[in-house]
């Protein structure tokens, strides 16, 4: 099997599992308990917290984990929201945001709240100027993510922080796909709040992190007891806490080449597309975009019907997004950038990631000319 | 092509979940298909129905297909089946006609845009659970359709529609068994399925409640008009055609001595007429959009068997071909309520000889 649908979801790197075992097997207690069992755990947990920190150049202090991005994004969102009550109650997101914050902004808008869903480009970039348009007295939040995970178009956030700075607004960040995969610095990003997922970047599903710039005024989504300073009730994911820890500090130090590395695949890989298959055209920015996401609009053929035969291949890409692929609608993304209901369903996602081989992309390649070409002749 | 593999409607239901078995028993690939058809609903309310093709359905026939170790993808059809069996169906009631929705999706959607699927995924066969069989004919070269072994269960009647290409490229594997056969087989297979109640209504329509519905997407189509009998006498008022169906006794709001039932639908001037039972009977029908299988064309007259709704009887007739296609049935007994828009069928024996829309 090739499996180059990494945008969804990445395998458990092996060190990863190996420094999470432990966790299950002997260093199991909970965190919250007094006794010294639990000590080695929450060692464990602020190493953790550590090493999430100093890849975003975050403090410690600020890191704040969760079970996923998902969660992070409604925390984001909705614990801004509330704690804003009285403030204001205007939002600022883009049309491109993934479903968690798109959905959450939904539900806020049913609270009573004002959302603004700027557009984008052609490109899927948005334009700080129009945040900057949309701001209100009554804007109490913006929120763009750092890279959009079907086309992979990274967005100026360093100048829309900056004109949240100015205007004394927070900015909230969905960085899932962009953490552990491109440099992220919160401080020159002027950002004061991120959501992290750990299983896109090699380390397990069921945990994330929100950072939350000290100073920033946010309520609790999950209340209970005192975990997280308070924050994020719930027994604490220990084992995926630490793989995280792991995951991120592996990604970070590795950062460099893997980008060059995957970057290199990735153009490789779009040369042979567009060298063997005709009436091809590349979604999303020309080179402001992930390294490994390749999104691509084949004439003629239906993504879906394309991503059937390429499972039969065995060859795993997606279209659209994982979230929205139980329910095949055409991606809002690809629809925000302009494009026709039939050319977003006439599109896929390649994503590269950390265990493909250029072996294997030349593989995949040929199978998808191969279909293409007996998709095009019915 | 690959003759090798076969791209199953699975519903959910025991049927479909069964056909899965019994294909991969003999030997095919399959890839289960559930088709999303509904419209945008909110989700909620395609849950509580549970029917035909709901979120609930879509898991009930991945995990079959898991159980089975077969590919499950679930494929919107959204557009398609709205066009040509949804609009079909309210333009139908709009215009006096009593439709038959699944023969509609049959036609386009399940042996269509399903087929063309498969195609697409380099599967030569379709497939569904309807009880009914596939046969070829070598001396003429053509494929039809007899009756499943179930005549209870038999839903051939749907079926008539297909063309020659369709049933080339058409399996249907439950043809040989009984309903309660079936049951038993996914019971034995453990498949939660196996007590799963059948979806008896039309699969688009909440509650069976076609009034509803009609009114919820067509109502501004739909006028009241005069209730009249065969004299043209005025008896009340109709809240609109398309709420009524030959044959219907309820809901006239006219009180009368004798039972009186709707016997004709004038949509040229936005009319009921209601009449007898007497009225209701009548021995001699004109089909249109006919399609047969032994045969391409009718040539000369032709003793048959003939049904004109799902459930009703199969009845002798002369069938004899009328000039632009057209065919005339003409019954030896009377028969009742004979609606225009359904479809009269014809049988040989267990042949499925052909059948049409009825126009009058």
């Amino acid at each position: 099997m090739i499996y180059l649908d990494n945008a969804a979801t990445t395998r458990l790197a092996p060190e990863v599992l190996k420094e999470m075992l432990p966790y299950y097997e002997e260093y199991y207690g909970n965190p919250s308990s007094i006794y010294y069992f639990s000590a080695s755990c929450r060692d464990a947990l602020d190493n953790a917290r550590q090493r999430v920190a100093k890849a975003i150049a975050a403090r410690p202090s600020e890191i704040f984990f969760t079970g996923g991005g998902s969660e992070s994004d409604n925390w984001a969102l909705e614990g801004i929201a509330s704690a804003a009550k009285g403030k204001g109650n205007h939002v600022i997101t883009t049309s491109i945001e993934h479903h968690a914050v798109l959905n959450t902004a939904r539900y806020l808008e049913n609270m009573g709240y004002r959302i603004t869903y700027v557009p984008v480009d052609r490109n899927g970039m948005v334009d700080p100027g129009d945040i900057k348009k949309a701001i209100t007295k009554d804007t109490i939040l913006i929120s763009v993510m750092y890279a959009n995970n079907e086309v992979g178009t990274l967005q100026p956030i360093r100048e829309i922080g900056s004109i949240a700075r100015d205007n004394g607004i927070y900015l909230h960040t969905d960085a899932v796909q962009a953490a552990g995969h491109i440099p992220i610095d919160v401080n020159n990003d002027m950002v004061d709040l991120l959501s992290m997922s750990a299983h896109k970047f090699n380390g397990p599903k069921g945990v994330g992190a929100l950072y939350i710039r000290e100073g920033v005024d946010i309520h609790p989504l999950i209340h209970g007891g005192a975990q997280e300073r308070n924050r994020r009730a719930g027994t604490e994911n220990v084992p995926g806490i630490v793989g995280m820890g792991r995951a991120i500090e592996t990604a970070a130090e590795r950062s460099c080449e893997e980008n060059a590395r995957i970057t290199h695949m990735r153009d490789v890989m779009t040369d042979k597309i567009f060298s063997s298959i005709t009436d091809v055209r590349l979604n999303g920015h020309p080179d402001k975009r992930l390294p490994g996401i390749i999104n691509i609009e084949i004439d003629g053929v239906s993504g879906d019907t394309l991503l059937m035969n390429l499972d039969m291949a065995g060859i795993y890409v997606s279209s659209g997004s994982a979230c929205t692929s139980g329910s095949p609608e055409p991606s809002h993304v690809l629809l925000a950038m302009g494009k026709t209901e039939e050319e977003a369903r006439s599109s896929v996602r390649i994503s590269i990631g950390r265990y493909n081989t250029e072996e294997e992309i030349g593989i995949a390649v040929l199978e998808l000319a191969q279909i293409v070409s007996r998709l095009r002749n019915i | 092509m690959n003759k090798k593999r076969v791209l199953l409607g699975m519903s959910g239901g025991v049927d479909s979940s069964v056909a899965a078995y019994l294909l991969k028993e003999q030997g095919y690939e399959v890839i289960g298909v559930t088709m999303q058809v509904w419209p945008d609903m909110p989700d909620e309310r395609i849950e509580r129905e549970g029917g035909c093709c709901s979120l609930s359905a879509a898991e009930d026939a991945r995990r079959v297909a898991s159980s089975l170790g077969i590919r499950h993808y679930v494929i919107n059809f959204k557009d398609v089946f709205t066009e040509k069996v949804i609009d079909y169906f309210i333009d139908e009631y709009v215009r006096g006609r009593t439709p038959n929705p699944c023969i509609a999706c049959n036609k386009y959607i399940k042996f269509d845009a399903l087929l063309k699927k498969a195609l697409e995924l380099d599967a030569f066969y379709v497939a569904t659970g309807h009880y009914a069989k596939t046969d070829y004919d070598k001396s003429t070269g053509r494929y039809f359709i007899r009756k499943a072994r179930d005549d209870n269960k038999d839903q051939t009647y749907v079926l008539y529609n297909l063309s020659q290409y369709q049933l080339e490229h058409t399996l249907f594997p439950l043809g040989d068994f009984k309903k309660t056969e079936i049951r038993d087989m996914a019971r034995k297979l453990g498949m939660r399925v196996a007590e799963k109640p059948d979806s008896q209504e039309i699969c688009f329509v909440e509650d069976n409640d076609y009034a509803g519905y009609i009114e919820k997407e067509a109502g501004d189509r739909v006028f009241a008009g005069d209730i009249v009998d065969k004299s043209g006498n005025v008896l009340g008022r109709h809240k609109g055609i398309a709420y009524y169906t030959i044959g219907q006794r309820r809901g006239l709001g006219i009180s009368s001595g004798h039972p009186l039932y709707v016997i004709d639908i004038d949509s040229g001037n936005n009319r009921v007429v209601v009449g007898g039972n007497e009225d209701l009977l009548g021995d001699e029908l004109i089909a249109g959009d006919v399609n047969f299988m032994p045969f391409e064309t009718l040539k000369d007259g032709m003793a048959i068997d003939a049904k004109i709704r799902y459930k009703s009887m199969e009845s002798p007739a002369i069938i004899s071909p009328l000039e632009d296609g057209k065919v005339n049935v003409k019954f030896f007994k009377k028969q009742r309520a004979i609606t225009p828009g359904q479809a009269v069928v014809f049988y040989d024996g267990d042949i499925l000889t052909g059948g049409g829309t009825i126009l009058k």
